[in-house]
């Protein structure tokens, strides 16, 4: 029996995640399939196709799958389940959305957001935001997982394997798709930046975000913010890095005007560099930051921008 | 329209947790509780819908030992009108709660159930969703706007890169993100009044529901601690600092 894995994508374009989720299912030592659901998504499969470690490609290629609706992703996963021992997805908003639907029409249950496959049947997960490791055993006979992508490394490249497609997609009656509003961003994207700077309540407001701009700039970094930030409006919600926002675990970290809450930690606390600006010397984000700059962010910011 | 609003004593979401020394899970010996912040969202979101004339009644309904009667309660002072507590002292999966709760569904017949979107302790984000799948109900995840439009929901969900709204079908399933609503205070008058109002005890028994582990937890540990680090004197220091000795930037 071998391991199905959901692609993740967007406008077309494959995302990182899937390749993560492929190598962490390397440890299974067994055979990966990867299902492309979608519309026009010819290329994502392609793209899939060259991971290192899948051996064969599933496209479902239909209008009803355009939005990735719950009810119709889930259908799609169950009439292909009976093939596959274990069944991952990334945990991302998508995965998160359609995967625990799959496992309850199976009856199994979901481990979710594993950072650590130890064997076919037991994996390793945070909980209470990060602060405690469970190592937890599955008894079912078919797995169903959502990865932490952020915990894995990305698979390498591989020449193209085979392409089949799946045309027998459902569409549900129960939900449809009405409007989609995107956040317009140049910058990498958060959960693959290798460099984040993250301003929190200390910037005051949205416009002092900008004093970021010019440094991120500089490091080809992503801008996130921490839940406080977002709360108050000073940037809008999927900026968010913390235990209900985005997991990051990036090369270079850069808090700022952060204080620390546990909520924020769970998000970023596995990033290999940390540095804190904040004038507050008792910050809790001190007792995790590598790095510590004790001063106000507004004077500090702009001369940060100016020595890189 | 009833409304189903099912709700989960976890610990207080201040506390940080700390690991058993002999790694078997969490220790919640005298550790302040709370209803999960999701939840409190889930309550209030099915208040206002009351308020706006959308709604008749709003039950709650928790799965715990006793203790987690004080979170029903809470949820009735905040404007609910009956609690239902099914007892056990079991610690369930999210498949178990699901299955628990779609007995609940059948017996209640809600048009909308209104869940938090994952609890502050096992962090599964699950329950919702495996609930929808289990009642055949649509489901709309991540909310962050909920519109009540005739025998549909428009519902704004919270997604990676923006904003998503979909229509769905009611009955549906609906689970809250954070910035839905701002919950409100329970005020004294009410927390005397809760007192009074109807709170009914099922056990899993009765529900007919087999909630036999699936999952064993082998090991709770602590999370790798990571090295103290340096507070540096200026900016000049930092980027020195990052540049040869981190070798990030």
């Amino acid at each position: 029996m071998s391991v199905l894995i959901i692609a993740e994508h967007e406008h077309g374009v494959l995302k990182n995640d899937t390749a993560k989720v492929v190598s962490a299912t390397q440890k299974l030592g067994k055979s990966v399939t990867v299902l492309v659901a979608g519309f026009n998504v010819a290329a994502v499969a392609e793209a899939a196709s060259k991971i290192d470690g899948v051996s064969n490609v599933i496209v479902a290629d239909n209008a009803a799958l355009e939005h990735q609706l719950a009810e119709n992703m889930a259908d799609l996963v169950v009439d292909l389940a009976g093939d596959y021992s274990h069944i991952f997805a990334a945990a991302t908003t998508t995965g998160k959305n359609f995967m625990p639907r799959v496992a309850a029409l199976l009856d199994k249950v979901q481990i979710s957001d594993i950072i650590e496959v130890i064997d076919e049947n037991t994996f390793k997960r945070p909980i209470y935001a990060g602060n405690a490791i469970a190592t937890v055993q599955s008894s079912e006979d078919k797995h169903i997982v959502t990865v932490r992508s952020s915990a894995f490394d990305v698979a390498g490249d591989q020449a193209p394997v085979a392409v089949s497609s799946f045309d027998a997609v459902k569409e549900n009656a129960l939900s449809s798709f009405v409007s989609q509003q995107e956040t317009e961003s140049e910058r990498p994207e958060l959960t693959a930046a290798d460099v984040i700077i993250s301003g929190g309540r200390g910037m005051q407001n949205g416009e002092n975000f900008a004093l970021l701009n010019g440094i991120a700039d500089k490091l080809g970094a992503a801008i996130g913010a921490s839940r406080a930030a977002v709360d108050a409006g000073f940037v809008p919600n999927d900026m968010q890095v913390g235990q209900t926002g985005k997991i990051v675990a990036p090369q270079l970290y850069i808090a700022v005007g952060i204080s620390g809450a546990i909520q924020h930690l769970a998000g970023m606390k596995d990033s290999k560099v940390i540095v804190a600006i904040n004038k507050d010397p008792d910050a809790p984000i001190f007792q995790v930051a590598d790095y510590g700059l004790v001063a106000d962010l507004f004077d500090v910011l702009p001369e940060l921008e100016a020595s890189l | 329209m009833k409304i189903l609003v099912p709700v989960k004593r976890v610990i207080d979401y201040n506390v940080k947790a700390r690991v058993k020394a002999d790694n078997s899970d969490v220790d919640l010996n005298s550790v302040k509780m709370a209803l999960n912040p999701f939840c409190e969202i889930a309550v209030e979101e099915a208040i206002r819908i009351k308020e706006a004339g959308k709604a008749s009644e709003v039950v709650v309904v928790s799965i715990g030992d006793k203790a987690c009667q004080e979170q029903l309660r809470t949820a009735l002072a905040l404007g609910a009108d009956k609690a239902i507590q099914i007892d056990t002292n079991e610690r369930l999966e999210s498949l178990h709660v699901a299955k628990l709760l779609a007995k609940v569904v059948e017996q209640e017949n809600p048009e909308l159930v209104i869940l938090g979107k994952q609890a502050i302790d096992s962090d599964n984000n699950q329950t919702g969703q495996m609930l929808a799948a289990l009642t055949g109900r649509a489901q709309a995840t991540f909310a962050s706007e909920v519109v009540v439009d005739g025998d549909k929901l428009n519902v704004t969900r919270e997604v990676d890169g923006g904003l998503q709204t979909i229509a769905v079908n009611l009955p549906a399933v609906v689970t809250t993100d954070l910035r839905l609503n701002e919950p409100r205070y329970a005020t004294l008058p009410n927390i005397m009044k809760a007192k009074r109002k109807p709170l009914d005890v099922l056990t899993a028994a009765d529900l007919g529901v087999d909630v036999t582990p699936r999952i064993t937890t082998l090991k709770v540990e602590e999370p790798s601690k990571r090295e103290a680090g340096e507070i540096v004197a200026d900016v000049a220091t930092l980027v020195e600092k990052l540049k040869n000795e981190a070798k990030v930037i």
